[in-house]
C-alpha cells in the first residue's frame, strides 16, 4: 500500500515537471519548489548527522562527559567557523577575513601541488610518451596517427588560446586548426550529452510504464 | 514550406522525442551492444582482482543522474559480490547518501551477500579534499562509524582495511567533479588505482586521464552500464535503455540533418 502510494506520488510529479515543455504552469511550480525545498532539507539534516554531530557534537560531549579532554580542541575550528557569522553585524564583519583565509590558504596548499602534478605533468607526459614509444618500435599505423593527431590538437588549441600574438600568419592557420579540434571536441560532448538527457527520459518513461501502468 | 521548417513549434519536437522513447519501450526492442575498450579495461581489472580483493564505491550521483549511473552501479557491485570481492560504499555528495544505501542492499539481496563481511556502506562526510586525504591515512579518522553508525572497529571486513593500502580499486560514479578530485588527491598522492562511471555529460572530460593511465577504466553513461551487463552476461535496465535510446539518436541525427538543410537552403535564397 505504501509503495503504490509512493509510485503515485512520484508518477503524478514526474507528469507536473514535464507539463512544463507545454508551457509554464502552477503544477510544474509547485513541483519544482517541492524538490527545492526537499532538497535544502535532506542536505541540511544529512549534514548535520554525518558532519556536525561526529565532527562537533560527539567529541565535545566525551571531553564534558567522559573526561576526553582532547576533544576539546574541536573547540578551535568551531570557533574559526562560527567567525563567518562575524558577518551579520557590520561592525565586526571584518572578522569573516580569518575564517576564509584559512580556507582559501589550505584549499590552494593542498590543490596546487597535486593539480599540477594531475592535470598538468601527467598531461604533458601523456601526451609525448606515445613518440618515445614510436622510437622504440611499440606502436602500430595506427596509434602513430592517433599519437601525430594528438600532438596536433593540443599545440593548434594552445596557440588558439594563446593571445599575446595576434592570429595571422603562421599562428593564425594553426589556431584555425586548433578551431577544428575544439569544434570536434564540443561536437563529442554535445552527442555524449544528448544521451545522458535521453538516458534520464528514458528511465522516467519506464518509471511511467512499468512501475505505474504496468504497461510494459 | 522551409520557413514553416525553420519556426516548428519546439513542443512538436518534444512529442516526437517522446514517441521516439515510449513506442521502442513498448515494442520491446533490442539491438546488439559492442564492448568499448574503456569498459573492457574496467571490467578486466574486477575480473583479475583475485577473491577477497576490496573495490571502494564512489556513489557520487543524485536522484537527476539516477538513470544512468545505478545500472552502472548494479553490473559491477554484482560482479564484485559474484566474485566474492569486497565493496566499501561512500558518498561525497549528500544526496548519494540514501541511493548507495539503498543500491547496495538490493544488490546484496540478490547476490546473498551479507553486511559487514562482503560490504560495508560508510555513507557521507562533508568536505570532499579533506575525506579524500584523510582516507588516505585512516578510514576511520573520517568515517568512526558506517552509514547505520555502527562503529568502523565492530564490523569484521574493516579489521584489516585501514587507508587506499588495502583498497585494490576505487571506483568512482560521478555526475560531477569527483573523479577529478579522487585523481588529484588519491591517484596522484596515494598512487591509487581509480576507475570511473561517469555520466554522458562530462565522459568528454575524462578521456584524458583514461589515456594517461590516471584512470584504468572508464564508462559513459547508459552505454556503460548497457556494456557492463553484457560483459557479465547479466542483461538489465542498461541494455533495455541502450536499445530505446537508438531510436532517439536517430530523430535526433535527423533533425540535426534537416535543421542545417533548411539553414543552407535559407541562406542560399537570402544571398
Amino acid at each position: 500500500m505504501a509503495e503504490s502510494i509512493g509510485i503515485w506520488i512520484a508518477a503524478l510529479l514526474t507528469l507536473c515537471i514535464y507539463s512544463f515543455l507545454y508551457r509554464d504552469n502552477p503544477f510544474y511550480r509547485f513541483a519544482e519548489h517541492l524538490f527545492v525545498g526537499l532538497s535544502v532539507g535532506y542536505f541540511t539534516v544529512l549534514t548535520i548527522h554525518q558532519g556536525l554531530i561526529p565532527f562537533a557534537w560527539d567529541p565535545l560531549s566525551a571531553a564534558f562527559t567522559e573526561r576526553q579532554w582532547s576533544g576539546l580542541v574541536r573547540f578551535i575550528p568551531i570557533g574559526i567557523g562560527l567567525l563567518f557569522f562575524a558577518r551579520l553585524s557590520p561592525a565586526r564583519a571584518w572578522l569573516i577575513r580569518y575564517p576564509i583565509a584559512i580556507l582559501i590558504g589550505v584549499g590552494s596548499g593542498l590543490a596546487i601541488p597535486n593539480v599540477m602534478r594531475a592535470d598538468i605533468f601527467r598531461q604533458v607526459h601523456g601526451t609525448l610518451t606515445p613518440f618515445a614509444e614510436i622510437h622504440a618500435g611499440a606502436l602500430g599505423p595506427f596509434q602513430i596517427v592517433g599519437a601525430i593527431l594528438m600532438l596536433i590538437g593540443v599545440i593548434s588549441t594552445l596557440t588558439y588560446f594563446f593571445f599575446s600574438v595576434e592570429h595571422r600568419g603562421v599562428v593564425g592557420g594553426v589556431s584555425k586548426i586548433g578551431i577544428v579540434f575544439l569544434m570536434i571536441g564540443f561536437g563529442s560532448a554535445f552527442g555524449n550529452t544528448v544521451m545522458g538527457r535521453v538516458s534520464l527520459l528514458i528511465q522516467r518513461v519506464d518509471f511511467l510504464l512499468a512501475d505505474w501502468l504496468h504497461l510494459i | 514550406m522551409i520557413e514553416k521548417l525553420m519556426n516548428i513549434d519546439r513542443r512538436i519536437i518534444f512529442i516526437l522525442v517522446a514517441l521516439a522513447v515510449i513506442i521502442p519501450s513498448l515494442l520491446e526492442v533490442n539491438f546488439p551492444i559492442t564492448i568499448s575498450q574503456p569498459t573492457r579495461s574496467a571490467y578486466d581489472y574486477i575480473e583479475a582482482l583475485p577473491p577477497g580483493s576490496t573495490l571502494m564505491i564512489g556513489f557520487n550521483y543524485g536522484p537527476s543522474s539516477f538513470a544512468e549511473l545505478h545500472p552502472m552501479a548494479k553490473a559491477v557491485i554484482y560482479h564484485c559480490f559474484q566474485k566474492k570481492i569486497q565493496v566499501i560504499g561512500m558518498t561525497l555528495l549528500a544526496e548519494g547518501a540514501t541511493l548507495g544505501d539503498e543500491m547496495l542492499k538490493d544488490v546484496a539481496a540478490e547476490a546473498g551477500a551479507v553486511y559487514g563481511e562482503n560490504y560495508v556502506y560508510l555513507g557521507f562526510r562533508p568536505g570532499a579534499t579533506q575525506v579524500l586525504l584523510g582516507m588516505g591515512t585512516a578510514i576511520d579518522s573520517v568515517f568512526e562509524a558506517d552509514y547505520a553508525e555502527t562503529p568502523l572497529a565492530e564490523i569484521p571486513m574493516m579489521a584489516d582495511i585501514k587507508n587506499y593500502g588495502q583498497i585494490d580499486l576505487v571506483l568512482d560514479l560521478a555526475s560531477g567533479s569527483s573523479t577529478e578530485w579522487w585523481i588529484t588527491y588519491t591517484n596522484t598522492r596515494y598512487n591509487q588505482q581509480i576507475a570511473a562511471g561517469v555520466t554522458g555529460v562530462i565522459v568528454s572530460q575524462m578521456y584524458p586521464y583514461l589515456q594517461t593511465g590516471q584512470l584504468i577504466g572508464l564508462m559513459p553513461g547508459l552505454l556503460g552500464a548497457a556494456e557492463y551487463e553484457k560483459l557479465i552476461d547479466r542483461p538489465a535496465k542498461g541494455t533495455e535503455g541502450m536499445s530505446i535510446q537508438s531510436f532517439a539518436h536517430l530523430l535526433v541525427v535527423g533533425l540535426v540533418i534537416l535543421g542545417n538543410i533548411t539553414f543552407f537552403i535559407q541562406r542560399r535564397q537570402a544571398e
